[in-house]
């Protein structure tokens, strides 16, 4: 197997995107950086240029003025196809070529790529193990003979099949039912651990982001950047009405779901009788399950049913919000 | 004007059968297979292969021009609609000064007859894609090219061959019209029949016609099947 490449940075330096004929640019100025291997989600309102912002990058949408840059390079000075073929694209709609089978349509860009046949064969299996589709029940299937969330696992193994440094990734999960929805987030940050690439995620749900993104781009209508930041800095220190109201008047519980009873400190023991969870749990469901069974405080246990830790009490969860 | 004539009925030797003019009589369609059958079958074949080809392959080229360059799409349209309602005789007719008794005269009329079909269905076929489909193509850098060549003419396939069923089965009865021209072809046989009122022959020819029709249609399902492999297989739950 290869080396997986280098992760790339990518930086928006006043991009602007007009429209000709619209009194209002669809992305306004914006400036971010990404660092290499991280995820930024980009969230907002519908009107809010967040999927403009992101075909600006493999430009399906061209700059007006500004500029991106990936890995020090100019979008603009780059070969259009072969900037594309270098960023793996996952759209909402999947998008599989119906005529093409599961192997056939992972293989696209490395057979644009000119790779030899074996090493095609070998890499979609290799890729349909990593989103958990058996290679061999299927290789042969077509997109009909599939459910919703294995066309995006697919659909995200075919742009990930020639090693992309850089992905984009437009709502890929917004079609699909809450249950696979989760499961196939999950996985996403299981491979991003694995091949830790830089990920432009584009999504309108703000939970989505928290869980997905290491940073999170806020655009407001007129596609200019109301906040970019950590999700934990986001949630805690909204820089204005606007952000406050779209991270929800629920921010505070949401940054407890940013983290897990193992990464924070605990009271001793001391002989406390009280409900136990392992330390793999959110501090959001440790304390969903705090007030549910009536008790200040909560036993962690290290690992699901192993030895006590420590205990959480809710002065100690209430410190942590403030 | 062609050797391989048809047997005018001869009363004084024919069988009973034939003497009476009797609804179907097998002794006369085995004895004239070879000479008369046959050859206008493999005749009516080639008139019909060449028409729906040449029809084939303008369509395709026109759609392709249309799909590139939309504003075609209603003059070629309407002029394939236009071919499409002049009565075939009278098309004939139009192309004798032209072009003459000739095979070419049957030519061009069955080839305009398979244009109105083909056309819509090729254009309809390059259509087929899904904008998703194109979207994730352009995404992932196929070329324009690419994306014509690999991705909409393949998924062009199910519409194409659904035209060129309809053209095959229409081309075939039509074809039979193309006696008034020429020698040629399982009409050519029922022209002449008709003088007499021979009924075997007509019905003879007619059935082959027919068969000829039938069979045609089936190899093209069967081609489609081999083709289009991905729209046979839905979901399995």
């Amino acid at each position: 197997m290869r080396a997986p490449r280098q992760a790339v940075e990518i930086v928006f330096d006043h991009a602007t995107k007009r429209y000709p004929g619209r009194a209002v640019p669809a992305v306004d100025d914006l400036s971010l950086r990404i660092p290499a291997g991280e995820i930024c989600c980009l969230v907002g309102p519908s009107g809010g240029g967040k999927t403009t912002a992101m075909k600006l990058v493999n430009r399906l949408v061209e700059l007006t003025s500004g500029d991106v840059r990936v890995d020090g390079r100019s979008v603009r000075s780059l070969d259009e196809t072969e900037l594309r073929r270098g960023i793996g694209y996952v759209i909402q709609q999947v998008g599989l070529f119906p005529h093409l089978t599961v192997a056939e349509n992972v293989a696209t860009v490395p057979r644009l790529l000119r790779w030899s046949k074996s090493q095609v064969a070998e890499r979609v299996d290799e890729l349909l193990d990593l989103v958990d589709l058996p290679a061999r029940d299927y290789r042969g299937r077509y997109a009909s003979q599939l459910s919703g969330g294995e066309r995006q696992r697919v659909g995200l193994a075919r742009a990930l099949a020639a090693d992309p440094p850089l992905m984009l990734m437009d709502e890929p999960f917004g079609a699909l039912d809450p249950i696979t929805r989760t499961r196939l987030q999950r996985e996403l940050l299981r491979i991003q651990r694995e091949l830790r690439k830089t990920i432009i995620f584009v999504t309108h749900d703000i939970d989505e982001a928290i869980l997905v993104g290491d940073r999170i781009a806020i655009l407001r209508e007129g596609g200019k950047l109301a906040q970019y930041d950590t999700p934990d800095a986001l949630l805690a220190r909204p820089g204005d009405d606007f952000v406050a109201r779209f991270v929800g008047a629920d921010r505070g519980i949401k940054r407890l779901s940013l983290k897990t009873l193992a990464e924070i400190e605990l009271d001793p023991l001391d002989g406390v009788v009280a409900p136990s969870a392992p330390d793999g749990t959110t501090l959001r469901d440790a304390l969903s399950l705090m007030l549910s069974a009536g008790s200040p405080r909560l036993v962690v246990l290290d690992g699901d049913g192993g030895a006590p830790r420590g205990v959480l009490t809710l002065e100690r969860l209430s410190e942590l919000l403030t | 004007m062609t050797s391989a004539g048809p047997v005018i009925p001869n009363f004084g030797e024919g069988s009973d059968c034939v003497t009476e003019n009797r609804l179907f009589c097998t002794d006369w369609a085995r004895d004239n297979w070879g000479g008369v059958l046959q050859p206008a079958l493999v005749q009516h074949v080639e008139l019909t292969a060449i028409a729906v080809g040449v029809g084939a392959l303008i369509a395709l080229g026109v759609a392709l021009l249309t799909h590139r360059y939309p504003l075609l799409e209603r003059p070629f349209g309407a002029f394939s609609a236009i071919v499409y309602t002049i009565p075939s005789l009278a098309l004939f007719q139009l192309l004798v000064p032209v072009t003459g008794l000739t095979v070419t005269t049957v030519e061009v009329a069955l080839v305009g007859y398979t244009l109105l079909i083909l056309y819509r269905n090729a254009l309809e076929g390059l259509r087929a894609a899904p904008p998703d489909v194109l979207e994730a193509a352009r995404g992932m850098g196929l070329t324009p090219r690419q994306t014509l060549l690999r991705i909409q003419l393949p998924l062009a396939l199910p519409a194409v061959i659904a035209g060129l069923r309809v053209a095959v089965v229409s081309t075939i009865a039509l074809a039979t019209v193309a006696a008034l021209v020429i020698p040629q072809g399982l009409g050519y046989p029922i022209f002449l029949a008709l003088r007499e009122y021979f009924k075997t022959e007509i019905i003879a020819a007619g059935g082959l016609a027919v068969a000829l029709a039938l069979a045609a249609d089936g190899l093209l399902v069967v081609v489609q099947r081999a083709l289009v492999p991905w729209a046979r297989t839905r979901r399995t739950a």
